[in-house]
């Protein structure tokens, strides 16, 4: 079979594997999977930027809560209906993306992450200071009309989690195609050597905007589903560590590969799970798996399969 | 130079903390040629060539590009106008494939026509003998085969310019044989000015030759009348080509 | 309270941040400078040093002041040890690779700061100042009688916020001293040039690094020792000092020590005024957007350079 080929069943047999668990996992571990897929669609959206164009951005949970708020406030301060809130939430963080891209990405290398730390500290501060809208870090819930489409309740474990298959089985198709484009290979080769890439006549500002923008939009869409899906709307996911999670899913499960984030976010997802059963410092695990990727495994799960069974993986 | 030009620089200068690496170069460019840029190391060849595809912003002075001026356009909009440049020391994307590599190259003109895009990087690849090598990491390939790829990279281009910065550099003589046909091969549709240090390679391909020293144009000229310049015999040649 | 005398405390108030951002942020340019390495753990290490002090404080008990020059002398140094040991174990083993250097301080962050959430706990805990005194300070004013002193009432400062202060500036003068007048200054400042041709003329730079980790850490666990019988020791404490440090830096010009100095001065003065008279978050949020422009359109810092 051809890489080609062997990618798309790949592709296909993940999400058909997804498609089935739903009916033989208990509810527990089901709702938990739905969180999963929401997660790792804000970590495929990091790693469009960060895996294939090679910016490490430190900021990312402005656009997951531009996306979350975008959503969460339409709905229940202007009576926004689901799927305009939704599109709208989308918009907002791409626009944030845009501004905040098109400043940070005049720096570069490390002021490049500084920049986009503070930008992000800023989005975070913003949201607490119009607590009187946001209510701060308390949150809170999507109003129950925001959360339908067609007669279909998202709020159920049925709703929400085929819900989340099919956004992220649509961003898992969508980003496995981009790379194979002119455009996504040439934001590889920027990643891999940028003045080369640029001395091949490509516009490299333009693009890495391009990529900025995408993995923006692709972040808020997450944070929307998240809003849409779980009904809750807090300052705590604009926080730090809400920007440094996908840094950890994406080095987990393989920078630069489209099953990385898949990976990186359902091990990471459940290893806190069962850790925080026992403790409360359970970033400590998080921490600990930092620390050991750089070392050990810095091309990440799916990184280190491509580089020694499946040379094929997208 | 009686041929028709395809580039001229007009004054053309870089002054680096203050001192000047290029001063005043007025440079003409035959169209369909090969040049070779020659000078002692610290003459501003490179400087030059890098003012020349943008990738250095030149103090003052012009460039002009079939007669447009384009001395401030960014490298980029340069290379779109027609121009390659291979950089000195190794620059392709290390962990991409030949394949990718060369198909990058290609890429900007002919992304939107597979067929074509494909026939392309096939064509090149098959030109410069790396046809078996297309599915290996560009990383994996020796130095020499890195070199060769870089070139490939240019010609997968089209350019109506090549640049290159001392491409011979660092390769075994086979392989500068086959760079030379290869360079000669495309003389005529393509114009190559080629910064070069082996006096051997230059004497034998080279249509014109023009000498910076100190970074202004010592002389220009054919390579007789280079050869036969007591300037350049003084400053540069006394010591190489003859011996 | 007058505007006046209000102004004067805000900016006593200010003078004392600023000593104690001058010795965070000095440890973080310092490391920057040296060794290109951006510390996102800094602020952990300042963390510690304030876990310490509580630790040795209520450890040897007595006398405040018994606890507090104990903690002074023991505090920096076992988090300066600490740091180096990170350095040899895990930074100089990915060669201080800048994308991988910021990757490991994160989860470096995260390993101290959850490890004293579960030793130390959750509580915020005090430590007592070794000396209290609260000076009430004059005022003046013109009234019909001409210039006059008078004692507001409010307008005081404690014995313990001078001692900060001049502290602070003690240790700078010897760090400068450190730096520019001796042989170890001398290693430093060549590893930071050009730490290749160091290494050719001899200077051990793999130890010379482990070493400025462990001098940047011991910095902010110095800082933090002097902060604690004012602030008390929380295992979350170091978020803001890493922030304002990196501000400071940034607005100094990375890696630049003079201009580190001047803009801690400058952002402890205007922290502690604007906290008085502003909305605190609204000042955070504007600060952080200055501060990022800086870097976008100033990458230099306010106080660097052009580069030619």
């Amino acid at each position: 079979m051809t890489a080609h080929g062997k990618s798309w069943v790949l592709h296909g047999g993940v999400l058909a594997l997804l498609f089935a668990l739903f009916f033989v996992l208990p509810t527990y571990h089901s709702g938990q999977l739905s969180r999963i897929m929401v997660l790792a669609i804000y970590a495929m959206g990091f790693n469009i930027l960060f895996g294939y164009t090679g910016l490490l951005s430190l900021g990312h949970a402005m656009f997951f809560a531009a996306g979350m708020y975008g959503f969460g406030l339409t709905v229940n301060l202007a009576g926004f209906p689901m799927p305009v809130a939704f599109l709208f939430a989308i918009l907002v963080a791409a626009a944030l993306a845009l501004v905040a891209g098109g400043l940070a990405l005049r720096t570069a290398g490390v002021s490049f992450m500084i920049v986009t730390l503070m930008f992000a500290q800023a989005a975070y501060l913003v949201v607490l200071y119009f607590g009187e809208y946001t209510r701060g870090d308390e949150g809170f819930v999507v109003a129950r009309e925001g959360r339908m489409i067609a007669g279909i309740d998202l709020s159920t474990d049925a709703g929400r989690y085929f819900c989340a298959w099919v956004l992220f089985g649509v961003c898992f198709l969508a980003l496995a195609k981009l790379i194979k484009l002119p455009f996504g290979k040439r934001l590889i080769a920027i990643r891999e050597n940028e003045e080369r890439a640029r001395m091949l006549g490509y516009d490299t500002s333009r693009y890495k905007l391009m990529a900025f923008v995408t993995s923006g939009a692709v972040s808020g869409m997450a944070g929307a589903t998240y809003g849409l899906l779980f009904g809750y709307v807090g300052a705590s996911f604009a926080a730090v560590p809400y920007s440094i999670f996908p840094l950890l899913w994406v080095l987990l499960g393989g920078a630069g590969t489209t099953i990385g984030p898949l990976i990186g976010v359902f091990f990471m997802f459940y290893l806190i799970d069962i850790s925080s059963g026992y403790t409360n410092a359970y970033m400590l695990i998080a921490g600990l798996v930092l620390v050991l990727l750089t070392l050990f495994a810095p091309q990440g799960l799916a990184g280190s399969l491509r580089q020694k069974v499946m040379p094929w993986l997208p | 130079m009686a041929a028709v030009s395809i580039l001229e620089t007009k004054g053309l200068t870089k002054i680096y903390g203050g001192l000047a690496a290029n001063e005043d170069v007025d440079f003409v460019l035959a169209r369909g040629k090969i040049t070779a840029l020659i000078g002692p190391n610290g003459a501003g060849k490179s400087t030059f060539v890098g003012m020349l595809s943008g990738r250095i912003e030149a103090t003052r002075g012009q460039v002009f590009f079939e007669g447009r001026d384009i001395s401030h356009l960014p490298a980029h909009k340069r290379i779109q106008l027609g121009l390659a440049y291979t950089f000195q020391i190794t620059s392709v994307f290390p962990g991409l494939s030949v394949y990718d590599n060369v198909g990058l190259a290609a890429g900007r003109l002919l992304a939107g026509k597979p067929n074509l895009h494909a026939a392309k990087a096939a064509e090149v690849l098959a030109r410069v003998g790396l046809t078996d090598r297309a599915d290996q990491i560009a990383s994996d390939l020796s130095y020499g085969h890195q070199r060769v790829l870089e070139i490939a990279m240019g010609l997968a281009q089209d350019p109506k310019l090549f640049i290159l910065d001392e491409p011979t550099q660092g390769l075994a003589e086979s392989e500068i044989a086959d760079f030379m046909a290869l360079i000669q091969g495309l003389a005529g549709d393509t114009t190559i000015l080629l910064i070069e240090h082996n006096m051997r390679v230059v004497m034998e391909v080279a249509d014109y030759i023009t000498v910076l020293d100190g970074g202004r144009t010592l002389a220009s000229g054919t390579p007789e009348e280079v050869r036969a310049n007591a300037a350049v015999q003084a400053a540069y040649l006394g010591t190489g080509v003859d011996a | 309270m007058e505007f006046g005398p209000h102004l004067m405390l805000a900016a006593l108030e200010g003078a004392v941040i600023s000593a104690i951002l001058v010795l965070t942020a000095m440890g973080l340019s310092i490391v920057f400078g040296v060794m290109r390495v951006v510390n996102v753990a800094h602020g952990e290490f300042f963390m510690l040093g304030a876990v310490l002090t509580w630790f040795v404080a209520t450890t040897i008990g007595g006398h405040p002041a018994l606890g507090f020059v104990a903690a002074l002398l023991i505090a920096p140094v076992l988090v300066g040890c600490l740091a180096a040991f990170a350095d040899r174990l895990i930074l100089k083993r990915i060669n201080y690779d800048p994308d991988r250097t910021i990757v490991a301080t994160i989860g470096m962050l995260y390993i101290i700061q959850q490890t004293t959430l579960m030793t130390f706990g959750p509580e915020a805990r005090p430590v007592p100042p070794p000396f209290n005194t609260r000076l009430s300070l004059p005022w003046f004013e013109w009234g019909e009688e001409g210039f006059a002193l008078f004692w507001p009432w409010g307008l005081s400062i404690t014995t313990y916020k001078l001692f900060v202060i001049a502290a602070a500036a003690t240790v700078l003068v010897g760090l400068w001293v450190l730096l520019t007048k001796t042989k170890i200054g001398l290693i430093m400042r060549a590893t930071q040039q050009d730490s290749e041709t160091a290494q050719a003329f001899g200077v051990p730079v793999g130890r010379v690094y482990s070493w400025v980790f462990g001098l940047g850490a011991g910095l902010a666990a110095l800082g933090a020792v002097l902060v604690v019988p004012i602030q008390q020791a929380h295992y979350l404490m170091g978020g803001d000092p890493l922030l304002l440090a990196f501000i400071v830096v940034i607005i100094g010009g990375l890696g630049s020590l003079p201009g580190t100095v001047i803009a801690a001065l400058l952002i402890g003065m205007s922290d502690g005024i604007i906290s008085v008279f502003f909305s605190p978050t609204l000042a955070k949020i504007i600060a952080t957007l200055l501060v990022a422009m800086v870097l976008v359109f100033r990458p230099q810092g306010l106080l660097g350079k052009k580069p030619s």
